[in-house]
C-alpha cells in the first residue's frame, strides 16, 4: 500500500471521499500506520461467476504482454472468442516528465521530452522548442539551416517510427520476415541519427533557439546514401505485404473506427487519414517551413488496419521526398538563434571524454574575458528568461497530434509544460475498434493505432 | 531580437522619464494580471537567502485582457479572424439568452493565440456551441491542461482546453478556473468525448473534479495515490547525489531563478 510522500495541506487535496476506501481502514499503531486491504466478498463474487455463462471471461491481457506494445495493459471482457468489453489499464510507464520539467531549465528540458514517446525523439524535441521559442517570441529568428536540419531529423524519424510500427505490427501477426526487414531498416536510420547526434534515442540534439550543434562533416553524404537505399528496400514492403493475401485477410476491416468515430476519440494521424481525412498539421498549420515542401497527404477510405498500413507505407515514400527536398535546401550558416542570451551551448566541442564544452572557448573566457565568463557561468547555471504568458504547439508527429501547451511565469525554468501525446488520446479508440471483434484482432487493432507507452504515460 | 539590435536594450522597452528627463527604463509588464508576489531571490524561502536581495518584491503577471479589435493569423486589417470567432461566439450566446460579459469575462490575445476566459458554470454551453455552429465548428478537442497557480487567490487552479476546428482551420483557447476550495469544473466528455482520459489525467494530477464525468478515477498514479502530484505544492523528491566530490542536491532543492 502506498501512502504519500508528504503531508497534506490543511484544507485536504482529496475532495471527494468517494475514493478514499482506504483511509477508513487505516489504523494507528506503535509501528506506524497499517492498512487493511479487504476486496469484495469471496463467496459472493464465486456464486455470480457460477450463475453466470462458462465462456464469459475477463482476461489481463499485459502489462507484461509482448503484443501490447511495452507496458499496456489490456482489460478484455471475453465470450467465447469474442470480445464484449474492452478497456486500457495505462500508467505502468508514468515517469513523471512533466512535474520535473518544472524544475530544470527551458534549455534542460529537451533532455526530458525526448524521452516521452522513445520512438519520436525529435518530434518531441521540436515540438517542445517550438513553444518555446513562441513564449519567447523567436519563431521568426530561427537560422533557416536549423529549420531545414529540424525538418530532415523528423521526417527521418517518422520514417524510423513508421517501420516499428509495420515491423512489430506483423511480428505480432506472425509475419516475422517483415519485422527483420523494419529492423534493417530503422537500424540504418539510427546510425544516421548517432553520426548527427552522437546518440541512437534520447538525442536532445533540438535545443530552444535551434539545434546543439551542426551537422558533422559526412552527414550529408550519408544522409543521400540513405535514401537511395531505401527507395530500393521500400517496395519490398510492398512485395512482402500489401498484396499478401494473409496479410490482408488479418487486416482488412479490422479496428474499424469511421470519421466521426475519429472525431469523437480525438483520433489523429493515420487514423483519420485512414477514415479519408487529409488532415496533417504539416499542410494545415505548417511549422518549420514545411510549407516550403512538395509532399502530398495519403489518405485511404477502408477506416481499417490494412488502411493504415497503406498510409504509413505511403507516408515513408513521402518522407523520402522531403529529406531530399531537404539536402537540397542546406545551406551553410548558423545553427543558433543569434541572441547570445538565448544561444545555448555557447560553444560545444568533441573531447576525449565526449562532447562538452569547447576547451579553446573556456580558455578564452576563462583568460580574457571576465564578462564572456560570467555571461556564460549565467547561461549555464541559471538559463534564460522567458517572458510570462502561455503558447501552444502542435507538430504532425508519426501518431497524428503532438501538442505542447508551454506556460511561463517569466522565469528560468517552465511554469507547466503539457504534452497532448497522440498515443495517449488514439488509445481511447481502442475499445470503439475491439468491442464485437474477435480476441486476435485486438492485436491487430492496437497495433494500427501504434501507441507508445513512453508517450501514452510520459 | 534580430542580430541587429542590441540584445540588452531592445528598442521595443518601456521607458519611463527620471526627474532630470532622462529617459531610464521603468519595469517591464507593469500592465496584466498578477498571479503571483515573489520575496528575495533565488527562490529560498527558508531563510537561505544570503544574497543581500531578501526585501526584493516581484511580481508575477500574465498578459491582461485583450480590447477589439483582436486581429488573428495573417489578418491584414485591424479585424481578423479572432473577431469573427469571438462575434459568432457571442452571438450564439446571444440567441441562447446568455449574456456574453457574463459567460466570457475576460478575452486574450498573446503571441498570436486567441483565449477566451470562461466562467465554469458556463463551459458546457460554450462548447458545444463552438462545436455545433456552423460558422465555429471546432470539431477537434485536444484534451485539457491543468495548471496551479497557488498565489492566484479563488482561481487557483485552471483547465486550459485547445479546440481545432478542421472546417476553418483555426485554433482557440479554453480557460477555465477554480478555486482550491472547491475544485470542480463541469466535464466536456459530453461534448467531447476524447476529453475522457485527459479529466482523467488533470484530476489524477491536480484534482479538479470534472462534475458529469462518467467514470473521474486516477489513470497514471496508483488508485490509493494520496495527493495530486503535479500541484505546486507537492514536492519533486528526490535525493542528492555526489558528483566528483560535490553534493549535488535534489533538484527541487536547488536555486530557482524564477
Amino acid at each position: 500500500m502506498t501512502t504519500a510522500p508528504h503531508s497534506h495541506s490543511p484544507n485536504g487535496h482529496r475532495t471527494s471521499s468517494d475514493f478514499d476506501t482506504t483511509e477508513s481502514l487505516a489504523r494507528e499503531t506503535t509501528e506506524g500506520t497499517v492498512y487493511n486491504v479487504t476486496g469484495g466478498d469471496w463467496d459472493e463474487i464465486a456464486a455470480s461467476a457460477a450463475k453466470s455463462d462458462d465462456e464469459r471471461i475477463i482476461v489481463n491481457m499485459g502489462p507484461q504482454h509482448p503484443s501490447t506494445h511495452g507496458v499496456l495493459r489490456l482489460i478484455l471482457e471475453i465470450d467465447g472468442e469474442t470480445v464484449t468489453e474492452a478497456r486500457c489499464g495505462i500508467g505502468y510507464l508514468h515517469t513523471g516528465i512533466e512535474k520535473n520539467l518544472e524544475y530544470r531549465t527551458w534549455t534542460q528540458g529537451t533532455t526530458f521530452v525526448t524521452r516521452m514517446d522513445y520512438l519520436t525523439p525529435f518530434f518531441n524535441e521540436t515540438a517542445y522548442c517550438l513553444a518555446v521559442e513562441k513564449l519567447l517570441g523567436i519563431t521568426d529568428d530561427i537560422p533557416d539551416r536549423a529549420s531545414v536540419v529540424r525538418v530532415m531529423l523528423m521526417e527521418l524519424n517518422r520514417l524510423s517510427s513508421h517501420l516499428v510500427c509495420i515491423a512489430t505490427g506483423g511480428m505480432e501477426l506472425g509475419a516475422t520476415t517483415i519485422m527483420i526487414y523494419g529492423f534493417r531498416d530503422r537500424e540504418l536510420i539510427l546510425d544516421i541519427y548517432e553520426l548527427i547526434t552522437g546518440l541512437r534515442m534520447n538525442h536532445a540534439y533540438i535545443r530552444p533557439g535551434g539545434l546543439a550543434q551542426d551537422l558533422p562533416p559526412g552527414a550529408v553524404d550519408q544522409v543521400r546514401a540513405f535514401v537511395k537505399k531505401m527507395r530500393k528496400n521500400l517496395p519490398e514492403y510492398d512485395k512482402l505485404a500489401t498484396g499478401n493475401p494473409v496479410f490482408k485477410g488479418r487486416m482488412e476491416g479490422i479496428g474499424y473506427l469511421d470519421l466521426a468515430g475519429c472525431m469523437a476519440t480525438g483520433a489523429t494521424g493515420p487514423i483519420v487519414r485512414s477514415a479519408g481525412l487529409p488532415h496533417d498539421l504539416r499542410k494545415t498549420q505548417p511549422y518549420c517551413g514545411y510549407e516550403d515542401y512538395e509532399f502530398d497527404i495519403p489518405t485511404a477510405d477502408t477506416c481499417d488496419a490494412y488502411g493504415r498500413f497503406l498510409i504509413r507505407l505511403e507516408e515513408m515514400r513521402q518522407s523520402l521526398r522531403i529529406i531530399e527536398q531537404c539536402l537540397d535546401r542546406l545551406e551553410p550558416g548558423p545553427v543558433m538563434v543569434a541572441d547570445k542570451k538565448i544561444a545555448w551551448p555557447a560553444q560545444l566541442a568533441l573531447g576525449p571524454d565526449g562532447l562538452g564544452n569547447s576547451l579553446d572557448h573556456i580558455k578564452k573566457i576563462m583568460g580574457t574575458s571576465m564578462e564572456a565568463l560570467i555571461h556564460h557561468f549565467k547561461l549555464v547555471t541559471e538559463g534564460f528568461r522567458v517572458p510570462p504568458g502561455q503558447a501552444y504547439a502542435a507538430v504532425e508527429s508519426p501518431k497524428g497530434e503532438l501538442g505542447v501547451h508551454a506556460v511561463s511565469d517569466g522565469g528560468t525554468r517552465p511554469y507547466r509544460v503539457h504534452f497532448r501525446d497522440p498515443s495517449f488520446t488514439n488509445l481511447q479508440a481502442m475499445a470503439a475498434m475491439c468491442e464485437g471483434g474477435q480476441v486476435a484482432d485486438v492485436i491487430v487493432a492496437v497495433a494500427s493505432i501504434d501507441p507508445v507507452m513512453g508517450g501514452v504515460d510520459r | 531580437m534580430s542580430e541587429q539590435k542590441n540584445p540588452e536594450r531592445p528598442d521595443d522597452e518601456p521607458r519611463g522619464d527620471n526627474a532630470n528627463g532622462e529617459a531610464v527604463p521603468t519595469q517591464r509588464d507593469d500592465t496584466g494580471e498578477v498571479i503571483a508576489t515573489r520575496r528575495g531571490m533565488f527562490g529560498a524561502d527558508n531563510g537561505g537567502d544570503t544574497s543581500g536581495y531578501g526585501g526584493l518584491v516581484r511580481t508575477v503577471r500574465l498578459p491582461g485582457a485583450t480590447s477589439r479589435p483582436y486581429g488573428g493569423p495573417g489578418a491584414r486589417e485591424a479585424y481578423g479572424d479572432f473577431d469573427e470567432i469571438a462575434d459568432e461566439l457571442e452571438g450564439a450566446l446571444d440567441e441562447q439568452g446568455l449574456v456574453p460579459e457574463n459567460v466570457i469575462p475576460k478575452t486574450v490575445v498573446d503571441r498570436g493565440e486567441l483565449t477566451f476566459h470562461i466562467e465554469r458554470e458556463y463551459l458546457p454551453a460554450v462548447a458545444r456551441i463552438l462545436r455545433d455552429d456552423p460558422a465555429l465548428r471546432f470539431e477537434l478537442c485536444t484534451g485539457v491542461s491543468g495548471v496551479h497557480f497557488p498565489g492566484d487567490k479563488g482561481r487557483e487552479l485552471h483547465a486550459v482546453y485547445h479546440l481545432r476546428s478542421i472546417t476553418h482551420n483555426r485554433l482557440i483557447r479554453l480557460e477555465v478556473s477554480a478555486p482550491d476550495a472547491d475544485p470542480h469544473i463541469p466535464s466536456l466528455v459530453a461534448v467531447y468525448p476524447t476529453n475522457d482520459w485527459h479529466e482523467r489525467e488533470t484530476y489524477d494530477f491536480f484534482g479538479l473534479v470534472f462534475d458529469g464525468h462518467p467514470a473521474l478515477t486516477r489513470i497514471m498514479m496508483p488508485d490509493d495515490w494520496q495527493g495530486f502530484p503535479q500541484r505546486k505544492d507537492y514536492p519533486l523528491g528526490g535525493i542528492p547525489v555526489e558528483y566528483k566530490g560535490a553534493q549535488i542536491p535534489a533538484p527541487d532543492q536547488r536555486r530557482s531563478y524564477s
